[in-house]
């Protein structure tokens, strides 16, 4: 048995140690928001928020969480997370929106750290997420957007 | 993905039918087909909507075609908002169930699915009518209860309003007064200047969901009871299981079972973790007598060879060797294009439930009726005890439109093998994905092309080598003809410029790799070839390459259109800073007609790195623009990341690619800036989801020529040893 703090509520599960994050999040918490893209830390699709830093939930194993506290998208708060969400809906980003939880939390990460981050920053902190839709433009735009809302 | 397969379309055997669903609670308007009486009220077509009215003022879209991104659940919508006089606020959408008798794409004939680009254009007239054969009713039933004439009531942002007496009600008020109204066969249409929806950027429907989690796609169905199963396949294509020993993956806390099907072994858990591991833990011994044993250069080197024979002819017009034989100057180039995946982001996935009676699958499907019925045939069941639920497809770009139905078959064939006992969803890995097989297929194009002492082509020869994607599907019949796979020389047969001799011909090899449409299917390649040739032709004529292809393709005037649009916006012709350069290219494809300029720079070290790309679009009436400028951005991506790096290759038969580390998409750090232009258009809309993508790796081919000198003949460009920063 593991606990993890998740999403303010603290969970037991009753896995393998060597289970990633991921599989415990979708799998046996059920919190599907969460998404599988590769396994290999190679897209971000599975990117949550442990102790409040943007982590590929793929390499996580439970046995290294205990008393970490993890964010998943069903868990979001706080004026970053609604202006990164507001953000994302006044543009229309998602396409297949697959890879979008995994953007979002990115992006929430990057913003939480720097407020007004230039397109190098934004290069630098999204060029792990992969998005095979193509919606890098508004990601990009959504992401200064937020940046826009954050200051006002 | 794919044509017409029959241009007939179905319409005019159809008429409109309302039905209250019973018991009057709720407004539905649908087809059904002809042969059926036109009496109002009958149970079946209750059934099968294109959009329903409840009193709760819902007003719901039943969209027959799928959601991958490509916004068409919103521009369905839109159809039918469009025409009802909805409030966009109060519609939400539906998919349909499997059924062609219904909800067929009226391009395909009896067939439900997605794909060519289709979905708006087959889609316009049909919901448009189904939204305003709905507000007829409507718009009579308010007449009823009000007792006033039904010319004088209007329709606005789902309200019915009588101005005269000053009376209005919300649509939800008068579904009960519609009971028992018969609809009209044709309704009257909305004149397009009237238009306040369609034209309109208005927001997506889908965005909400896939911006807090919530969206649902085939890997977040839950069943009662459910395992999750992944299968390993044979590591070379054709190969079988011939025995296999499961004893260490049984000792995988929560692998429930191990079993061989027809496309592998399967191994069942608790959970996906648990299915993972337990497969690598199984050992398997495989039979690969019918293996595809060669590696990716002995097939280029087979096609090599074939080449240099002449091929089955699609299009002849003169005597193109004579042409070619007495131009005044002429060029030659051989092209190599590779296997490609498409990887959508979502692995492929699927949940199916059944028993001995009954099943349902749950996925994001392309095309229901055909994952219905082959679902139908595995379990031994009848197409219509197959239950179809479509959710949101996380990608596809082809992917999910297998005529064999793929990864749904595999499925019921791995719920089968544990005869139904728990319901079962099928994983794919990422790495099952990249080596599963179903590539936009290798090819390889010689052509040979001249031009006389004016600079005018005279003769065009182009001689294709690559796989049929349709021999052998279901398909086959409306597409191959006389040997000639239309989705193998798309784009090249009906080159676009004014050429006197022209002989285009193909060969159609057999080779073990399963080969599938990819983003714009042939147009992939020959996108690339023809609009390279011309460029060069251009520069034989000493002539500007936005000028030259002006020149030559007078009788093609939305091919102008986009071109000129293009060249302007991206200010052709003007000066660029040191080191950087511009390439053109414009093609058409699905009868939408795209023309991309790329500039590029040189970086230090010699590497390029792509600025802009300017893209300029004819889709006919562009129903949603945003949509349309998003399907842009997303093809030029999709085309962009795949010529700079992707390549699927084999080595004695065996994929050497696994994973994104080694099948890298574009990412966010290499983005050019995008401009999309829509040209101004009453044509009726045709596709955007694949036109954006043939034009951009040409574009960016004939930049770094300008820039560089050097012309790329073998994509992916990284094995012409162009590197991108």
């Amino acid at each position: 048995m593991y606990e993890l703090k998740i999403n303010g509520e603290t969970r037991s599960v009753d896995v393998d140690g060597d289970t990633p994050l991921l599989w415990v999040i979708r799998d046996e918490l059920n919190l599907t928001g969460t998404k599988f893209g590769c396994g290999v830390a190679a897209c971000g699709a599975c990117t949550v928020h442990v102790n409040g830093e943007p982590t590929r939930s793929c390499q996580l194993p439970i046995e290294d969480a205990a008393g970490l506290e993890v964010t998943t998208i069903e868990g979001l708060d706080g004026p970053v997370a609604q202006a990164v969400q507001a953000a994302w809906q006044e543009i229309d980003v998602p396409q297949c929106g697959y890879c979008q939880s995994g953007q979002i939390m990115q992006a929430i990460g990057l913003l939480s750290e720097n407020p007004k981050p230039s397109d190098a920053d934004i290069d630098n902190s999204m060029a792990g997420n992969i998005c095979r839709c193509g919606t890098y433009v508004r990601i990009r735009g959504a992401i200064h957007k937020a940046a826009g809302k954050l200051e006002i | 993905m794919m044509k017409s397969l029959s241009k007939e379309s179905h319409t005019s055997r159809r008429g409109f039918l309302l039905g209250a669903s019973g018991t009057a609670a709720a407004l539905v308007v649908g087809f059904r087909p002809g042969k059926a009486s036109l009496a109002a009220g009958g149970d079946g077509l209750v059934h099968n909507p294109f959009v329903r009215i409840t009193p709760d003022n819902v007003v719901t879209v039943i969209a027959k075609h799928f959601e991958t991104g490509q916004g068409s659940a919103t521009g369905l919508s839109t159809l039918v908002a469009e025409e009802l006089d909805a409030d966009w606020g109060q519609v939400v959408v539906e998919w349909a169930p499997a059924d062609a008798t219904v909800y067929n794409n009226l391009h395909w004939g009896a067939f439900q699915g997605t794909g060519g680009s289709s979905a708006i254009a087959n889609s316009f007239m049909q919901y448009r009518k189904a939204g305003a054969a709905a507000r007829d009713i409507l718009v009579r039933a308010a007449a009823g209860a009000w007792k006033v004439p039904a010319v004088e009531i209007k329709a606005a942002k789902g309200r019915l309003i009588h101005e005269v007496s000053g009376r209005d009600a919300s649509f939800g008020e008068m579904v009960p007064h519609a009971a028992g109204l018969q609809a009209v066969e044709e309704p009257t249409l909305k004149d397009p200047a009237k238009f306040g929806l369609i034209g309109k950027s208005i927001p997506r429907k889908d965005t909400l969901a896939k911006t807090t989690g919530e969206a649902v796609f085939a890997l977040d169905v839950r069943v009662p009871g459910m395992v999750t199963a992944v299968l390993q396949r044979p590591p070379k294509f054709g190969g079988k299981v011939a025995s296999f020993d499961a004893s260490e993956t049984m000792k995988v806390r929560g692998v429930v079972d191990v079993k061989s099907v027809e496309r592998g072994v399967a191994v069942y858990a608790k959970n996906t973790w648990a299915a993972i591991k337990g497969r690598e833990a199984l050992q398997v011994v495989w039979d690969e007598t019918g293996a595809e044993l060669r590696g990716t250069d002995e097939i280029f080197a087979d096609y090599e060879a074939l080449a240099k024979q002449a091929g089955a002819v699609a299009r002849q017009d003169g005597d193109a060797g004579t042409a070619l034989a007495q131009a005044s100057k002429k060029v030659a180039a051989t092209f190599r294009f590779p296997y490609l995946a498409h990887a959508p982001m979502e692995p492929l996935n699927c949940v199916i439930r059944s028993d001995d009676r009954s099943a349902e699958v749950w996925t994001g499907s392309q095309f229901p009726t055909m994952e219905q019925g082959v679902t139908a045939a595995i379990l031994g069941l009848k197409p219509e005890q197959v239950k179809i639920h479509t959710v949101y497809a996380g990608g596809s770009f082809g992917r999910r439109a297998t005529p064999n139905a793929d990864y749904v078959a595999e499925a019921a064939m791995v719920a089968k093998a544990i005869d139904g006992r728990s319901p079962v969803h099928l994983v794919w890995t990422r790495e099952d994905d990249i080596r599963g097989g179903f590539y936009r297929p290798l090819n390889l194009h010689r052509v040979e092309a001249g031009i006389d002492e004016q600079g005018h082509p005279v003769g065009w020869h182009q001689r294709i080598v690559g796989q049929s994607i349709l021999a052998g599907t279901p398909f086959e019949e409306f597409l191959i003809k006389d040997g000639i796979d239309a989705t193998s020389v798309e784009g090249a047969q009906n080159l676009s410029y004014y050429m006197p001799n022209i002989t285009v011909d193909l060969h159609s090899p057999k080779v073990g790799v399963p080969v599938l449409w990819w983003r714009s299917v042939g147009h992939t390649h020959t996108g690339y070839s023809t609009e390279v040739m011309i460029d060069m032709l251009a520069e034989l004529a000493g002539e500007d390459p936005v000028e030259y292809r002006l020149k030559h393709m007078k009788d093609h005037p939305r091919h102008q259109g986009v071109l000129r649009l293009a060249a302007e916006k991206a200010d052709w012709g003007s000066e660029l800073p040191e080191g950087w350069a511009r390439g053109v290219a414009v093609h058409e494809s699905f009868n939408s007609y795209v023309a991309e300029i790329a500039e590029i720079a040189v970086e230090d070290g010699g590497a390029i790195r792509v600025k802009r790309i300017v893209c300029a679009v004819d889709c006919g009436l562009a129903i949603n623009p945003d949509v349309v400028v998003a399907q842009m951005e997303s093809g030029i991506v999709y085309g962009l990341g795949t010529a700079i790096r992707n390549a699927v290759t084999f080595d004695g038969g065996e994929v050497e690619q696994d994973n994104f580390p080694v099948y890298e998409p574009l990412r966010i750090s290499e983005m050019p800036e995008i401009e999309v232009h829509i040209v101004a258009s009453s044509e009726a809309p045709t596709g955007v989801g694949e036109p954006g993508t043939p034009p951009v790796a040409p574009a960016v081919a004939n930049a770094v020529y300008a820039a560089k000198g050097e012309r790329i003949f073998t994509l992916p460009f990284s094995e012409s040893g162009v590197e991108f920063a």
